[in-house]
């Protein structure tokens, strides 16, 4: 298969995700809203590894820190560390069950909130209590549903 | 490991010296019609309560702006005349003339979607002349002030948020305190005001003007509750903010023609 087909996909569900995370939702929703974008770049990382990496993670994390306000660096620090560890770990998960898979999805997206935290902390506006990790919970709750969409995806297009 | 180090580079250039106001501004513009694009349902939502609704709705409403309009005009009939006289007095105690403030009207396109930020993005940006520092108001009150300015749209920091703060007087007697964010919608914090300070429940608390961001007079919030503990130096007060900061989509952007000293 030629190289660099189906490149479109993969922009076209980052930039769905970028939507979905600034979609308005009720206030008492707002810490469970999942890391959509984090998601979609777990799950091309994993699926392509050799194509999505680190520099998608880190032109994406600019395109967020934009959307969100927040400072310069924030997500792309954070989507970039997530992006390195899940290249690093894709043969590892591509064979896990779903819910194995959920369980990593867990841990990377904790660490991305981690990072967001740490960095708003430096700023000054970070929360006190642990509702941080929440997103990490519900975006593992939603990687079966992700899963399967990109995969379809995937393979409708035959992006590889 | 290259990269974090740069971004990691990125963040402190961003965080201590702020030295990519030009470039956020430039991307700003870029990812705008996100923003537009998740607006898309509360849009249609809108659409659809304006054009699907009966016509005895329409009437009904129509009839109860007309009489709401009535008795606005009607207030308004000695606003000349209460004008005028404002100005001689303000001319016999040597004080400057206040101006009124033009004020353009913007729609809420974007909330920040990350919950320790308290941001709106308003459909108005530099093509507007929109400018950083500019204050942003409901029909209630005091919303916030532009952060950041981008081609069509802005962002605009809420009064609630926690690194936001706005000078303040009590209406009732002039007492001048500051009004912080504390991260949350609903409640401002008035820090250092004595124990023995006239400040009540129900005051309300209008801008003062001092440090000149905000124009005087606009409502900020209402007292909702004095704490004095005679262990502490300080009374804890809480206030409401009288804007509709999780509520409003039609905000205003206004414009000081020239800023009235305190007499």
């Amino acid at each position: 298969m030629e190289s660099g087909q189906g490149y479109w996909v993969v922009i076209a569900t980052l930039l769905s995700a970028a939507v979905l995370a600034v979609l308005p939702v009720p206030h008492a929703l707002v810490w469970w809203r999942p890391e959509w974008v984090a998601l979609v770049l777990v799950y091309w990382c994993i699926a392509l590894p050799h194509r999505v990496g680190v520099v998608v993670a880190l032109l994406t994390g600019i395109g967020m820190d934009i959307l969100e306000g927040a400072v310069l660096g924030q997500n792309t620090f954070a989507l970039s560390v997530i992006a390195l560890l899940s290249v690093g770990l894709y043969q590892r998960v591509r064979l896990f069950s779903l819910w194995q898979q959920a369980g990593i999805v867990f841990v990377l997206i904790g660490i991305h909130q981690l990072i967001c935290q740490w960095v708003q902390n430096l700023e000054g506006v970070g929360t006190q209590q642990p509702l941080f990790l929440l997103p990490a919970l519900s975006s593992a709750l939603f990687w079966p549903l992700v899963l399967s969409l990109l995969r379809g995806l995937r393979r409708h297009y035959r992006v590889a | 490991m290259l990269t974090l180090l740069v971004v990691a580079g990125l963040i402190l250039a961003d965080l201590r010296f702020n030295s990519l106001d030009r470039t956020r501004a430039i991307l700003d513009t870029l990812v705008a019609p996100v923003y537009w694009v998740a607006d898309i349902p509360s849009r249609l939502k809108d659409w659809q309560e304006t054009h699907l609704v009966s016509r005895s709705t329409l009437q009904g409403e129509n009839e109860r702006l007309r009489r709401e309009n009535l008795i606005l005009e009607g207030r308004t009939q000695q606003m000349a005349s209460l004008q005028a006289e404002n100005i001689r007095l303000r001319a016999l105690l040597n004080s400057a003339a206040l101006l009124r403030d033009d004020v353009v009207v913007a729609e809420l396109i974007g909330v920040s979607p990350d919950p320790v930020r308290q941001h709106v993005v308003i459909n108005k940006g530099s093509r507007d002349s929109v400018y950083v520092g500019q204050p942003l108001i409901d029909a209630n009150g005091l919303m916030g002030q532009v952060v950041e300015v981008g081609e069509f749209t802005s962002r605009v920091l809420l009064i609630t948020d926690l690194t936001h703060s706005v000078p303040v007087q009590v209406n009732r007697n002039g007492v001048r305190a500051i009004a912080e964010g504390n991260g949350s919608l609903s409640a401002l914090e008035v820090h250092h005001v004595a124990a023995t300070t006239d400040i009540r429940e129900g005051d309300l608390l209008v801008t003062s003007g001092l440090g000149g961001r905000f124009p005087v007079g606009y409502p900020v919030a209402v007292v909702s509750s004095v704490v004095r503990d005679p262990g502490q130096t300080f009374a804890r007060i809480l206030a409401q903010p009288t804007a509709a900061l999780d509520r409003s989509r039609h905000v205003l952007l206004v414009f000081t023609v020239g800023q009235g000293e305190e007499g």
